[in-house]
């Protein structure tokens, strides 16, 4: 234990003397959090908060164009802007001015058209209502199409339902018009307006619950994931000072001596492991402190720590322990620090990006999906994910810590065999 | 109880992926308790050879044993016997005399008050008092040489291994080393040593041996071997033995 204590303090000595070490494992990450969270803070509030904005040019001469803004308006997803204008370009440009997501042009006929087919539905049950059997064969009279213009940036399932939202009110008003022509056929006047609304309005309500496991209800919001998720590469950009820790310890002369001397280089990599393993600690331990305390100073969405206290204390060290892993591994096969710097940068980006760090999982496909379960970095995000987002408890991420303590076991014993094959213990 | 220090019976050694063959049925005994020097021309051998004697490689045939152990067998009773002093700087730049020094005591099997005990002692007779918590990466070439040197004798070994300690020193230096040596091998440990400069090797040794492409071509007591070629210094002998040619 004393050679150990003594190998531990030697190694946070040098750890504290590497100033730029310790920049790149602390500043590094803090200002990419807070840098990445405030630029997707506003993609968050799009999806979460905002309406999308939608410029509307209603060419309609009669009614049907007014209520269908009106019903539009009411889904409640869009924050309509009704405007003056004619034709394709002035709406774009309208679109562009005023930063809406959507543009919808209401022909001129749009009214009329819903007349006539009204008219040709309501003369029809009235056909069918009496008996005359050819009434179907009758061709409908149809409705020009659309054209709604839209933002490039929005992604196709969120055009998908804009498209399901806007059809759902244009059918409310061609069943509205359908239904006030077929009463007045049959009734000789006017339908009230409180049976038409009735008769309209959907009774079979949509409780939408969260499926969280402890049944609260934490919005995703910026900081819910990139405070992990930028916690968990901070943790594995460690490498940049401990695998060169170790490689520098390599090609060095005095792991010449360390070699002449009666005690087994693994006391070193134990002592590595302890040192960083802490370092790691404290990287999740700033990072969340800063999304607890300072984002909100800021401006932007605090971070809701888990119920479960302890379960992410668990997450946190097993995430550690398997960044800490992969470092040493790393620095044991590389031969130089630039071979240990390069590759260790790059395969953490690689890591991180089919990991879920920088695009979510969950918005992967295919090969991208599976890839995905090969980075330990996705089965830390999504421990955390857990955690954070559906109030899990330690023993619903048992799954999750396992696998991550698989990968671990798969670079200690790839550690192993690195220093076994180059001699080192 | 092994009489020799340093006894290697039928040495075989050859780099991993080299074709050539460094050491083949090599055998060489150092009494305890000698001043032995080990030279010959840049590539014959000898840090290898000192590699292989110190555990950092390990032979392919034959046997090392210091004072009657292997030098690789896996409970490193061995690495106990002996201290290393390698050619290059090998301890921590970032860290300070006084560290570098307890942290290789504490590999070397020493405890807290023994490390604080033998850091005085040495720090002290090798003039390093004064730096003892400065940052060695400050240091010129002579303090290195020196931190280099009370790391590899800390643990007070039977046997030290020095390879090259002098180079690049000035005169001061060296002779601080040479002394603090020669004290220790008035003590009774057993020096092996090897060095380009001669004139120095012939005031510290007692015991010599020349190799060159990984044979032993001369080896004996120091005044026997120059009578036996009939020169008068090493420096003479050794151009005799291998060559006036360049070596890389």
């Amino acid at each position: 234990m004393f050679k150990l204590w003594i190998t531990i303090k030697k190694d946070v000595r040098i750890l504290l003397r590497d100033r730029i070490g310790i920049a790149l494992m602390f500043l590094m990450p803090i200002v990419l959090v807070v840098v990445v969270t405030s630029i997707q803070n506003s993609t968050f509030q799009l999806v979460n908060k905002n309406k999308i904005p939608a410029v509307v040019f209603n060419l309609d001469t009669g009614k049907s164009g007014g209520q269908l803004i009106k019903d539009i308006d009411k889904i409640g997803l869009f924050k309509v802007l009704t405007l003056k204008g004619s034709n394709a370009d002035s709406l774009t440009h309208y679109m562009d001015k005023t930063d809406a997501m959507l543009g919808i042009i209401i022909p001129n006929n749009y009214s009329q058209q819903v007349l006539a087919k009204a008219a040709s539905s309501a003369d029809k049950a009235m056909a069918e209502f009496n008996g005359s059997s050819d009434s179907l064969s009758t061709p409908t009279p149809t409705i020009d199409a659309f054209s709604v213009y839209y933002n490039p940036v929005l992604q196709q399932s969120l055009r998908f339902s804009i498209q399901g939202a806007i059809q759902s009110a244009m059918q409310l008003v061609e069943s509205r018009q359908t239904l006030r022509t077929l009463y007045y056929n049959t009734n000789e006047k006017e339908m009230p307006e409180a049976l038409e609304k009735e008769m309209l309005s959907a009774d079979t309500r949509i409780n939408m619950i969260a499926a969280s496991k402890d049944g609260t209800h934490n919005t995703p919001n910026a900081a819910q994931h990139n405070v992990p998720a930028w916690t968990i590469f901070a943790m594995f950009f460690v490498i940049m000072s401990l695998g060169g820790s170790v490689v520098r310890e390599k090609v060095s002369g005095s792991f010449i001596r360390l070699k002449t001397l009666p005690t087994n280089y693994a006391v070193g990599i134990i002592s590595k492991q302890l040192t960083y393993l802490v370092v790691t600690l404290l990287q999740a331990a700033v990072i969340f402190s800063m999304g607890i305390w300072l984002f909100p100073v800021i401006g932007l969405p605090a971070l809701n720590i888990p119920n479960d206290i302890f379960g992410t204390f668990v997450v946190t060290v097993v995430c550690g322990w398997c960044a800490v892993s992969y470092a040493i591994c790393v620095g044991v096969f590389a031969s130089t620090h630039e071979q240990s710097n390069g590759f260790g940068a790059i395969s953490i980006v690689i890591l991180a990006c089919i990991g879920g760090l920088m695009v979510p999982s969950f918005a992967m496909q295919g090969l991208a999906k599976t890839l995905a379960s090969f980075s330990p970095m996705h089965w830390c995000l999504e421990a955390y994910y857990n955690l954070f987002l559906e109030g899990a408890q330690l023993k619903d991420i048992l799954n999750n810590i396992l696998s991550i303590l698989l990968i671990t076991g798969a670079f200690q014993l790839l550690t192993y065999v690195g220093l076994k094959r180059k001699n080192l213990i | 109880m092994s009489d020799w220090a340093v006894s290697i019976e039928n040495l075989g050694f050859r780099y991993p992926g080299n074709d050539y063959v460094s050491f083949s049925g090599l055998n060489l005994q150092v009494a305890k308790g000698e001043r032995f020097g080990l030279f010959g021309p840049n590539g014959a051998g000898k840090t290898t050879l000192m590699n292989l004697m110190t555990g950092v490689l390990k032979a392919d045939t034959g046997s090392v044993r210091l004072s009657g152990k292997d030098v690789n067998t896996s409970d490193k009773a061995a690495n106990r016997l002996f201290g290393f002093v390698p050619q290059d700087f090998s301890f921590y730049h970032e860290l300070s005399p006084a560290e570098n020094l307890e942290f290789f005591g504490a590999w070397a099997g020493l405890n807290k008050a023994q490390i604080a005990q033998r850091t005085d002692e040495l720090l002290n007779i090798l003039g390093l008092e004064d730096v003892r918590n400065k940052a060695v990466d400050k240091f010129s070439g002579g303090m290195k040489r020196r931190v280099n040197l009370a790391i590899g004798v800390i643990h007070s070994p039977e046997i030290i291994f020095l390879d090259e300690p002098t180079v690049g020193v000035d005169v001061h230096t060296r002779h601080a080393i040479m002394d603090y040596l020669q004290m220790l091998n008035n003590n009774g440990t057993t020096l092996i040593y090897t060095s380009h400069q001669l004139s120095e090797a012939e005031d510290l040794c007692k015991h010599i041996a020349f190799i060159d492409a990984g044979k032993i071509i001369a080896e004996g007591d120091i005044e026997t071997v120059l009578l036996q070629h009939r020169h008068e210094t090493l420096e003479e002998l050794f151009i005799n033995l291998t060559g006036k040619a360049l070596r890389d």
